[in-house]
């Protein structure tokens, strides 16, 4: 498990696009953490920062206190928006891309936990939307990563199958307990999932409010409790989901609210 | 009527009508200079069988061979680093115009004249006149890569290797084969100007040879033959590499 620390002053696209501001934050080893945000704050550039596929032009982040770049090792996954399967490679070969030493054997156990046994011979567009979103998921999870980054997977789901999925992703996550940063513009997807929620300002993306979400899992959105907890933060905060930047940056450390 | 019947018929019936045509035409005109379907199959039986059509054959299918491995090798390569590096393609881009626009009769020439009339020559000419449409074709799909895929392969750090066999290169195999394909029919078409002008066997130089005799019957075996062995390709190397490529869907709408 992998402790994160984002220390980012501004991230700049060809030299004077300004996508995000000032971002610093940290992540607790196996923490479950969500970053919401309107659509443009840089949600998926902060995360592909995280993940060393955008440079840190100013400022750094770190795991276990040393820079992204010295981590050579497979221990960080990401499950992307689009599940980006190898069109060309079956389920089984998709899997064992990212992991060659892989057997077939824990290939397929690991379809069978995503509920996708006896598929592994198949072509990705042999799948439904839903299958490849769990090819994806079982990819980021054949080698349990370190720390997983997802950037609104679940977004063009139908809403019973976002839901399985979402089960299943806090069901590994609970069983591995990797350090996770989930990238969501959906309050209830984040309230759902998370231990605490990041809140990033309209472009270019700052954090304007960093929340312990303290409900019991399972959450489920009907849930008075559940209502109750995001009705009382956007009355406090009614702008909050524009990214409207109304009140000093605080962390609410007791559970209650900012 | 089954799918197999109905291809079969569609990829039959216009051949038949072109052999029809030729047929008629040839009965009608009645001269040397148009001999008729079995005159030219005479003529191709009495080369297979006493003559060194084999021979000759052989000898073209290796030039072509070569030269299609050579330019379909160093135009990939030079193709995949232009449509990488946007700064070498600017670089580049003026040369590969005026390479595509030499005329293949200029080449050979000057290969000859430069190198001597061996055989290095002859290939050279060839693959020079073929690399740089190979280069056009690669650069293209080089510069239209799935950037998100290859994300995948950056983030999961998969091996440069692993990466460029599993990742990046199958992107560009609908781009490869298509330059392959056009590459054979080109290539063969060069390879026999090059051993009609500057060898002593092979196709081209049987054909130059033929001419000299107004020998119509045996120009027109030996394209045959030579169309056949193509064909002959066509269908045992590039359809089931077409197949390999499309599998899973990749490449169609």
């Amino acid at each position: 498990m992998v402790n994160l620390e984002v220390s980012i002053q501004s991230k700049m696209y060809s030299g004077h696009q300004q996508v995000l501001g000032a971002n610093q934050f940290s992540v607790n080893a196996g923490e479950f953490v969500a970053i919401v945000g309107p659509s443009g704050t840089g949600k998926s550039t902060l995360l592909n920062m995280l993940s060393g596929l955008e440079p840190c032009s100013e400022g750094e982040v770190l795991l276990n206190q040393k820079p992204l770049s010295s981590h050579s090792s497979c221990d960080i996954g990401y499950i992307f928006q689009q599940p980006r399967l190898m069109p060309w490679l079956t389920v089984q070969e998709n899997l064992r891309l990212v992991t060659p030493s892989a057997s077939i054997t824990a290939v397929n156990e690991q379809l069978k936990k995503v509920g996708l046994a006896g598929k592994g011979e198949l072509y990705p567009k042999q799948l439904s939307g839903g299958m490849q979103r769990r090819v994806s998921i079982a990819r980021a999870f054949l080698t349990p990563p370190e720390l997983l980054l997802l950037d609104e997977p679940f977004v063009s789901l139908d809403a019973p199958n976002a839901d399985r999925l979402r089960m299943l992703l806090l069901t590994l996550w609970q069983e591995h307990k990797p350090t996770v940063v989930f990238v969501t513009h959906d309050l209830n997807e984040a309230i759902q999932l998370a231990d605490r929620i990041i809140f990033l300002s309209s472009a270019p993306g700052a954090v304007i409010l960093d929340k312990d979400v303290d409900l019991p899992r399972p959450r489920v959105e009907s849930d008075t409790s559940f209502q109750y907890w995001k009705t009382q933060l956007l009355t406090r905060r009614p702008g909050l989901l524009e990214g409207e930047v109304c009140e000093p940056i605080l962390r609410s450390m007791t559970g209650g609210l900012a | 009527m089954n799918q197999y019947s109905r291809n079969l018929v569609f990829s039959i019936t216009p051949l038949l009508c072109v052999l029809t045509l030729w047929q008629g035409a040839a009965l009608l005109v009645d001269s040397s200079t148009l001999p008729t379907i079995s005159e030219v199959s005479r003529s191709f039986y009495y080369h297979l069988n006493e003559g060194n059509m084999l021979e000759h054959l052989v000898i073209t299918l290796f030039r072509v061979s070569v030269s299609f491995a050579i330019a379909m090798f160093l135009g990939v390569l030079i193709g995949i680093v232009m449509g990488a590096y946007p700064d070498l393609d600017k670089a580049g881009d003026s040369i590969l115009v005026i390479a595509l626009n030499i005329p293949a009769l200029v080449t050979i020439l000057l290969c000859y004249i430069w190198f001597g009339l061996v055989e290095a020559s002859a290939i050279a000419a060839v693959a020079i006149n073929k690399i740089p449409t190979v280069i056009v074709m690669i650069r293209e799909g080089a510069r239209v890569v799935d950037r998100d895929l290859l994300a995948v392969g950056q983030v999961y750090r998969i091996s440069p290797l692993r990466f460029f066999f599993k990742v990046y290169l199958p992107q560009l195999y609908p781009f490869i084969m298509a330059s392959a394909r056009s590459g054979l029919s080109l290539i063969w078409k060069v390879v026999l100007v090059v051993e009609l002008l500057g060898r002593s066997d092979g196709v081209g130089f049987q054909l130059g040879s033929f001419f000299h005799f107004f020998d119509i019957a045996s120009i027109l075996a030996y394209t045959l033959a030579f169309a056949g062995i193509i064909l002959f390709i066509e269908g045992l190397i590039m359809r089931p590499l077409d197949r390999y490529i499309a599998r899973g869907g990749y490449g169609q709408s």
